[in-house]
């Protein structure tokens, strides 16, 4: 195996007493001291910092200098609409190939800042980042620069209810974004950066992309706030699973259209036919005529098990109607939560499963998404 | 009162010919915050090595082997409530059951407290 990656903000993990694992190639932090549980409790309660350098970013532009060349560009490759994209508004979408599967999941933002508001900038999985690249390589037409990133930037949330008052210390602008926008700001007067209100928590937050050289200097800024805490990988996934959102190899992946995957919200309305022309958009046409077989819901586990990924999950009467992609213990829930794929008839909330834990069938629900509200700021 | 150690860092405190089985703070500092804790039935037979139990942090799953053969007598109920019992006091009022050792024999490929300890210090 090859040697694993370092993020710029590796030796402060090291540093900060974390267990290191390996990840997407990288060698991360999967936990501080403090531990999974109180990691994610602080990060609802206070305000978390994770390091996600490993995820990939890039710029994407025409050399025509407009946005609409651009955006009708990345169009053929995501169901997202982007053209009606205005500065500083960002999106999730999905890379898909021709069959409709779901090559990767991304944000896409259209930068905010005056004289590059004909740019795009997107966000990708670690694991996924070398292919996307490929895919973008491969299929944007002449005339469109692809800007890799990762030898630039770094990135960082700060995720949590106190995320606005610690970040808007340091410029008072990032108090007034919106979920799901961004702009360009100074942090420090030498320290500039790319500030988007998302993450992946399910709580208020930012996104912070910064140079490689300037991220130590940020990272202790907003450590020195009492609020902070670094959080690691562990209490990053039971945070997204509580959220309901999904995580690419475990609860989408190649296998499964968004229609499926219960994306169905992130694709406007004119991109829902066949018309729209993206790749895999028959696929994701078909599936809205209810062509699909399958669909991704919350699993409520009765009792204290939990009841991890590949656990089976049968009707009442043992049949299998599907399996767990991801399942674990829930801190702010209290108690077990999953996700997973169930035949069609099988998706109404409430609905009574079994589940297979260890070889005995476990009593659970099929559940409402989220397990823990969305806490987003819509202004 | 003797207590064992295993590779899989159970412990077994022997008092006559009943066993009480746990796992190390060191075991449990590793698993992180215990979150479910899975018991077996009294009376069922098990035998050296044999998964005995399962414990949940956030995180994963992991078994508890048993450290020599035995039947189960009795387990540990608060864990089912307060599995956190397990990070708190591992050595002590976080044990997980207790069974009736088959052959005593057994506990002599077990390590005592201190070839354990400089089993751990080497990990």
């Amino acid at each position: 195996m090859s040697e694993l990656l370092k993020t710029t903000l590796h030796s402060k993990h090291v540093a900060l007493g974390a267990k290191m694992v390996p990840f997407a190639g990288y060698d991360m932090p999967v936990q501080y001291p403090m531990g999974v549980m109180k990691e994610h409790l602080h990060t609802r309660e206070k305000a978390g910092l994770f390091d996600v350098s490993h995820m990939g970013q890039c710029f994407i532009f025409a050399d025509d200098g407009t946005f609409e060349t651009a955006a009708k560009a990345l169009e053929t490759l995501v169901p997202a609409d982007i053209q009606s994209l205005k500065p500083g508004q960002q999106r999730y979408s999905q890379f898909l190939n021709a069959d409709g599967g779901i090559l990767d999941d991304l944000m896409i933002s259209r930068l905010g800042f005056e004289g590059h508001t004909h740019k795009l900038y997107l966000v990708v999985n670690a694991g996924c980042k070398a292919d996307d690249f490929m895919h973008l390589a491969t299929y944007m037409p002449p005339g469109i620069t692809i800007d890799v990133a990762d030898d630039t930037l770094s990135l960082i949330a700060l995720q949590g209810p106190k995320a606005v008052d610690v970040l808007s210390q340091f410029n008072p602008a990032v108090k007034e974004l919106t979920f799901m926008t961004s702009i360009d700001v100074p942090l420090t007067p030498t320290i500039w950066c790319h500030v988007s209100r998302s993450g992946y928590t399910g709580e208020d937050g930012y996104e912070i992309s910064v140079k490689h050289d300037d991220v130590a200097e940020l990272t202790d800024m907003l450590l020195g706030h009492e609020d902070v805490e670094m959080i690691g990988l562990g209490a990053r996934d039971s945070l997204r699973l509580e959220a309901g959102l999904c995580l690419y190899g475990h609860d989408i992946d190649t296998s499964v259209s968004p229609i499926e995957a219960g994306l169905f919200w992130s694709i406007q309305k004119h991109r829902r036919s066949a018309e729209a022309g993206y790749m895999g958009a028959a696929r994701v046409a078909a599936d809205i005529a209810d062509k699909s077989t399958k669909r991704l819901v919350g699993i409520q586990p009765e009792g204290r098990a939990p009841a991890r990924e590949h656990t089976e999950i049968q009707d009442m009467d043992g049949n299998t109607i599907g399996e767990i992609t991801s399942g674990g213990f829930g801190p702010t829930a209290g108690g077990p939560v999953a996700m997973g794929y169930v035949a069609r008839k099988f998706t109404k909330a409430g609905t009574p499963v079994q589940l297979i834990v260890r070889g005995k069938p476990r009593a659970a629900k099929v559940a409402k998404m989220p397990f823990a509200p969305h806490r987003y700021y819509r202004g | 009162m003797s207590v064992y150690f295993t590779e899989d860092h159970e412990w077994i405190k022997v008092d006559g010919d009943i066993g009480t089985v746990g796992i190390s703070p060191y075991a449990a500092g590793q698993l992180g915050d215990v979150v479910y804790v899975e018991l077996p039935e009294i009376g069922r037979e098990v035998g050296k090595g044999d998964e005995a139990a399962v414990v949940e942090s956030v995180k994963a799953a992991s078994e508890v082997y048993a450290p020599v053969g035995g039947e189960v007598t009795e387990v540990n109920g608060t864990l089912e409530d307060a599995p956190e019992t397990v990070n708190a006091s591992a050595d002590g009022e976080g044990w997980f059951l207790k069974m009736k050792i088959a052959d005593a024999s057994e506990l002599e490929s077990l390590m005592d407290e201190a070839k354990y300890k400089a089993y751990c210090d080497g990990l």
